[in-house]
């Protein structure tokens, strides 16, 4: 995409409030200290990619803004509620914050209809019907909606990464976290994936996306983090960070990325 | 500062293990009170009826019978007096007593072979030959009449060596056939084979070992021709072979299936033809995959053996329970049932850990 | 098919042909021995004694059988009672045991994961018929009757078995129980209604009070309306045994401890890799939806982990009803037991054995049919 174009695109979308708050935030496994005094403020219907080398801590990171692994450090602040041990905060945050896996992890025993209404169903109390068509629309917009009754098993990959992605959007959350959606899929269904993430972006969602792909970086994100070894190294627009990296560690890992581009 | 976990201060840190592991929330720690309560009694209570109040010896009287009127009395605990005194019975049964060293000689030898089978280095075409080997030095060993030693007729076999023998003999004989049987469960050019070997293993695997131990001692007598008589011995061990040579079916049935296709597919290729194949290819291959299962099977016929107790041949469990019905001895059962215990567990639980560590190495290799 | 060896056709028919051959060779010429052994000892065939008196004693009968004039027939009948009845039992002992074993072993807690580790493994390592031995010897161990324990009242502990209380059956208990039957239909009946209604309109209605009245109010309130009777029937001492209540022999309790005790390992690792089995990914994907831990369990986690435990927990059932053979080492009178007892007074040996094969076999069909349907009716659908 030309530099015009993306100029006024980033101009058209407005940024709000902050909506994801890490204040310090350290976590350990063991002995190992994975996250060092992370800060990160992002705000309402920003998109934010995170890259950095693998073990730089980006994955637990994003993990930790929906508490599927717990802080032991700094404060976390979700959409306004701090992340604590109280579980209904928990599961009042988690319906807000929608959640795309690595290995989609879509429930192999249900149709994937019933993976997208199922949730709907139990949390928002929604009847059945209505929980449907709102999956249908979801999945129109993913744009496979003639498999809504076969299973998980009968897909291809990038399908199923797109259920994914719609059933994450039944619950309408306001954050969708994507941890590197692209990275088990193989190549020729990368671009479906991206194209639906990049139409949701484009739509105003608030995005926080663990990815390789720095075409789509380039292309949607309002701000790249880089991590490396626990710690957010560098911060700031695309066109800066892969432009003009400040720093070695970056300029390393993106010579490592971008070998053959 | 919303701290939830502990952050680690140093390496070793029991109190901080202890926090994590035994009193993570109120219903753990209840329970670790509670479990280390009921261990602790269990384990005084042993130990006073093991050791503290244990009796370790008892006199012999005029007639050379042993006094066990002390290990009768109250407050008196095990009675750890039976064993050595037993110990020659229990192991070796009806052995003539001066040529108990043949018999040990034979466990010692079972022994080297399993330690020599687990190894690594060993799992070539030649141990096979190594088996048959040991098999039989140890029918010479028993059985003498050769090299000048005094011939022992079967019946007088027992104990721990017959034990062994049931047990290695059985799988050895056992093997061959389990995998004829597996290759012909499945031949798809050869669906009379097929459908035979299939009755064969699910009629076998349809009945209890016992049941199979009855006919086979009931009915094989039938079977033979006119004048010749079937030992009771001999009996059970075809009857263990048989019955081993089904699950040893199913297992290497699950290896033949788990190997790619692309074995077979590349060995017709080069035109090798099917027995080739199978015993430069496939094979090798397949059995390697299920030693781990196999090793698991071994461990159940190994204490499956014991159940020729029931149609009266004299293993190492009859010996132990034929032990304590001599009167001077009968209270001491429990005595007799731990030495037994710790025998067979000692044999099995070494396999056990073999096998499970023999599976985490395949995992880990078939990862990369 | 042309008629030379190089045509596979023509060599994989004789192949079978001689294969076959030589195995009904064989099997012609041990059924030719047989009958003439069998005619050597004056043994006729046929199954003409299942209706002749037979003088087995038979300790344990849940049917009425007098030695001496009951049949033979009658008498295999109480054997394969008898392995039902321990069987039975045994299998839902053993997986409510296993179950928890299982599950223990994936605890949090370390000394709890570490007991159920070692328990498995000791119990696996043993052979079952020296733990039956072992649990047959402690249950003979106890006083005899005149001085059995009896650690609550109507219980006691002795050599000749365990005795507890009865309870004398009244018409209320009857009621009391039907309306338990009925209350399991109106539970059921209530949960579809229920499903029904959170589909229409997102509410569900609560089960568990509707389950509390159907399955236990109600009965409870029926057979207090009736006269609320309740007269146990306590063992009492009189003479040398105790008369009334219920009893349970030594050799059944122990062939029931031991097969539960060793079957319930087995059937814990099942659980345990069960459980294991089902990726983590599949809990974090329902947390990451919102679901309640509950939900996540019963709706995702328990079908895919049930799918993975019910084969193998078919085949140790299985593997419980063969072991329950050993009861002919400990004197308990199941169908091996009494088979036995009845071929060797009979001389009719095949009979007998083929008596004992097809029960077994009967058991081991039924449920591998199940097996076969349940796998086919809930298997994943793949590519």
């Amino acid at each position: 995409m030309s530099e015009t174009a993306l100029a006024e695109r980033q101009a058209a979308h407005t940024i709000g409030e902050p909506i994801i708050l890490l204040d310090k935030v350290n976590k350990w496994y063991g002995q190992m200290h994975v996250l060092r005094d992370v800060s990160l403020s992002i705000a309402e219907r920003e998109r934010v990619v995170v890259c950095g080398p693998s073990g730089s801590g980006k994955s637990t990171m994003i993990r930790c803004i929906n508490r599927l692994e717990k802080h032991q450090g700094g404060r976390i602040v979700v959409d306004g509620t701090e992340l604590t041990d109280d579980t209904r905060a928990l599961d009042k945050i988690r319906s807000e914050v929608g959640m795309v896996f690595q290995s989609f992890n879509l429930f192999p025993h249900l149709t994937i209809l019933q993976n997208c209404t199922l949730a709907p169903i139990w949390v928002r109390k929604m009847p059945k019907a209505e929980a449907e068509e709102l999956a249908m629309s979801y999945l129109r917009r993913v744009k496979i909606p003639e498999q809504a009754h076969k299973y998980p098993g009968q897909l291809s990959g990038g399908q199923q990464q797109r259920v994914a992605i719609a059933r994450a959007l039944c619950m309408r959350p306001r954050i969708m976290l994507f941890d590197e959606p692209t990275s088990a899929l193989d190549p020729e269904m990368i671009k479906e994936v991206l194209d639906t993430m990049i139409e949701l972006a484009e739509s105003g969602m608030t995005m926080v996306c663990v990815t390789h792909e720095m075409g789509f970086a380039r292309q949607v994100a309002d701000r790249v983090v880089f991590m490396d070894r626990g710690e957010i190294v560098e911060s700031g627009p695309p066109h800066q960070l892969f432009e003009h990296p400040a720093t070695d560690r970056l300029r390393l890992f993106l010579s490592q990325i971008l070998r053959g581009h | 500062m919303s701290a939830t976990a502990l952050r680690p201060a140093r390496a070793f840190d029991p109190v901080g293990w202890a926090r994590a592991n035994l009193f993570n929330a109120w219903w753990s720690s209840a329970l670790t009170l509670v479990l280390i309560y009921a261990i602790v009694r269990a384990l005084w209570g042993f130990i006073r009826w093991g050791f503290v109040h244990a009796v370790y010896s008892v006199p012999t009287g005029a007639n050379g019978v042993p006094q066990t009127g002390v290990c009768q009395a109250a407050g008196v605990g095990a009675c750890w007096a039976v064993i050595p005194e037993k110990i020659r019975f229990i192991l070796f049964a009806f052995y003539p007593f001066d040529q108990q060293w043949r018999p040990a000689l034979c466990c010692a030898l079972f022994v080297a072979l399993y330690a020599i089978s687990a190894n690594r280095f060993f799992w070539r075409r030649e141990l096979a030959l190594i088996w048959v080997g040991t098999l039989v030095v140890v029918g010479i060993l028993m059985w003498g009449g050769v090299f000048g030693l005094p011939y022992v007729p079967q019946y007088k076999w027992g104990g721990l060596p017959l034990t062994l023998i049931l047990a290695t003999l059985g799988l050895a004989a056992a093997f061959p056939l389990a995998v004829l049987v597996a290759l012909g469960r499945r031949a798809a050019n050869l669906p009379a084979v097929r459908l035979l070997c299939v009755i064969y293993v699910e009629i076998i695997r349809g009945a209890p070992l016992i049941a199979w131990l009855f006919m086979a001692t009931v009915m094989f007598p039938l079977f033979m021709p006119e004048g010749v008589d079937i030992d009771k011995i001999l009996a059970a061990q075809v009857a263990i072979i048989l019955f081993a040579a089904a699950y040893l079916a199913e297992v290497v049935r699950a290896g033949l299936q788990s190997l790619p296709r692309g074995q077979s597919e590349a060995a017709d290729a080069l035109g090798l033809g099917y027995w080739r194949k199978m015993r430069l290819i496939i094979l090798p291959q397949a059995l390697r995959l299920v030693i781990p299962p196999l090793v698991n099977t071994f461990i159940g016929f190994f204490k499956d053996t014991s159940l020729v107790l029931i149609v009266g041949i004299f293993d190492l469990l009859k010996a132990g329970t034929t032990a304590v019905a001599d009167p001077p001895w009968q209270g001491q059962a429990n005595e007799v049932y731990l030495f037994l215990a710790v025998i067979y567990f000692a044999f099995c639980f070494a396999m056990s850990k073999y096998s499970k560590g023999l599976e985490r190495e395949f995992d880990r290799s078939r990862r990369h | 098919m042309r008629l030379s060896w190089t045509d596979p056709t023509l060599r994989n028919i004789v192949w079978q042909v001689l294969i076959i051959g030589a195995v009904a060779a064989l099997v012609w010429y041990l059924v030719r021995n047989t009958e003439r052994n069998l005619a050597a000892r004056h043994i006729a065939g046929g199954w003409a004694f299942l209706w002749q008196p037979a003088s087995i004693p038979i300790g344990e009968a849940p049917i009425a059988y007098i030695p001496s004039v009951s049949t033979y027939g009658r008498a295999l009948l109480i054997g394969i009672l008898n392995t039902l009845k321990v069987s039975v039992v045994g299998v839902v002992l053993a997986t409510v045991l296993g179950t928890f074993v299982g599950i223990g072993r994936l605890s949090p807690n370390w000394l709890l994961a570490r007991i159920s580790a070692v328990y498995v493994e000791v119990v696996r390592d043993i052979p079952l018929l020296l733990q039956l031995f072992f649990w047959y010897g402690l249950l003979q161990a106890f006083p005899p009757p005149r001085q059995a324990f009896n650690p609550i009242t109507g219980l006691f502990l002795s050599n000749r078995g365990i005795r507890f209380p009865a309870l004398e059956w009244e018409p209320a208990h009857g009621f009391a129980l039907a309306m338990f039957a009925v209350g399991l239909v109106v539970t059921w009946f209530w949960t579809r209604f229920a499903d029904r209604r959170q589909q229409a309109t997102g509410v569900r209605p609560p089960t568990w009070p509707v389950a509390l009245a159907a399955l236990v109010v109600l009965p409870v309130a029926v057979w207090a309306a009736l006269g609320a009777p309740f007269h146990l029937d306590l063992p009492a001492l009189r003479g040398f045994n105790f008369q009334g209540g219920l009893t349970v022999t030594p050799e059944y309790a122990a062939l029931l401890i031991g097969l539960v005790v060793y079957t319930a390992t087995y059937i814990a690792e099942i659980v345990r890799s069960g459980l294991l089995a089902v990726p983590h990914g599949q809990w974090e994907a329902g947390g990451a939806l919102g679901l309640p831990r509950g939900v996540v369990l019963r709706r995702i986690v328990l079908p895919q982990s049930l799918r993975i435990i019910i084969p193998p927990m078919a085949s140790q059932y299985l593997n419980l009803i063969k072991n329950s053979s050993l009861a002919v080492g400990i004197g308990y009178q199941d169908i091996v037991s009494i088979a036995d007892t009845t071929l060797n007074q009979t001389g009719q040996a095949i009979e007998g054995v083929t008596i004992i094969m097809l029960v077994y076999l009967t058991f081991s069909i039924t449920i591998s049919v199940f097996m076969n349907w349940y796998n086919a009716r809930i298997a994943l659908k793949e590519r």
